[in-house]
């Protein structure tokens, strides 16, 4: 993560989390860039991410899902995995966003 | 009567189970190399169900020698239990991902959203791009959406 940020580039989470358990998150790993908040699933919905149901009372989450977005607001890069055990690795990604103006 | 051996290949093959099992989420998922195709895991299960069989014709097939006629089945469903439960998580259950047919492709726009942060305020993606960083001074070159599946 230290990597994107001295690239110019601002990772953002982004989950159903609350304010507050994001900042638990964030203060506990010493993450420093921004998590966002999507209780009701409206970014989620946008990018067809919806994870029905899959949440702990039965409520919607999101699936995993990573995009490099550009300045002009272009989509670059996207990793939608089909198993949530396998992650983006580093270096795919890296070689895409060293390519941002 | 002499006294039976203990049987410990069941035992061991339980223990190996019970490893092979465990040992992924609190070890080897942390690493990219055991974690995408678990074969660290698969080994220590195999060893383990090789021990079971072992230890399971030690129990019936020279009984004279070795303990476990009880024990020993137990252990082994148990420890078949463990490996079979693995392989359906991995095969299986962490595969039950939604299909996000529509989510945007490369050379698409990003679709715009407006959520709240940690400090409750009101982050855009296009605030996100028009921010400039501490460091440089100058606005971001991008931003890394990360959707996760978060504590819910």
């Amino acid at each position: 993560m230290n990597e994107i940020e001295q690239m110019g580039v601002v990772p953002v989470a982004i989950s159903v989390d609350s304010p507050e358990e994001s900042g638990d998150l964030c203060k506990k790993a010493g993450f420093t860039f921004p998590f966002l908040s999507d209780p009701n699933t409206v970014a989620i919905r946008a990018y067809d991410l919806v994870h029905a149901k899959a949440g702990v009372n039965g409520h919607d989450i999101s699936r995993p899902g990573e995009f490099l977005v550009d300045s002009s607001g272009v989509v670059r890069w996207v990793n939608l995995t089909e198993d949530f055990r396998v992650r983006a690795r580093a270096e795919q990604f890296l070689a895409e966003a060293r390519q941002l103006k | 009567m002499e006294q039976r051996k203990h049987n410990w290949h069941a035992w061991i093959g339980f223990a190996l189970c019970l490893i092979g099992f465990l040992s992924y989420p609190f070890f080897f998922a942390r690493y990219p190399v055991t974690r995408d195709v678990p074969w660290a895991n698969f080994l220590i299960l195999a060893a383990g169900l090789a021990f079971l069989v072992s230890g399971l014709w030690r129990a019936f097939g020279r009984s004279q020698e070795y303990k476990g006629k009880i024990l020993g089945p137990i252990l082994g469903v148990l420890g078949l239990a463990a490996a079979g439960f693995f392989c359906f998580v991995i095969f299986f259950a962490t595969k039950q991902l939604p299909k996000s047919a529509g989510a945007p492709k490369v050379g698409q726009k990003a679709p715009e959203f407006t959520l709240v942060d940690t400090n409750n305020k009101q982050v855009s993606l296009a605030s996100l791009l028009a921010t400039p960083l501490p460091n440089s001074g100058m606005p971001p070159k991008g931003v890394f959406l990360i959707f996760y599946r978060g504590y819910w």
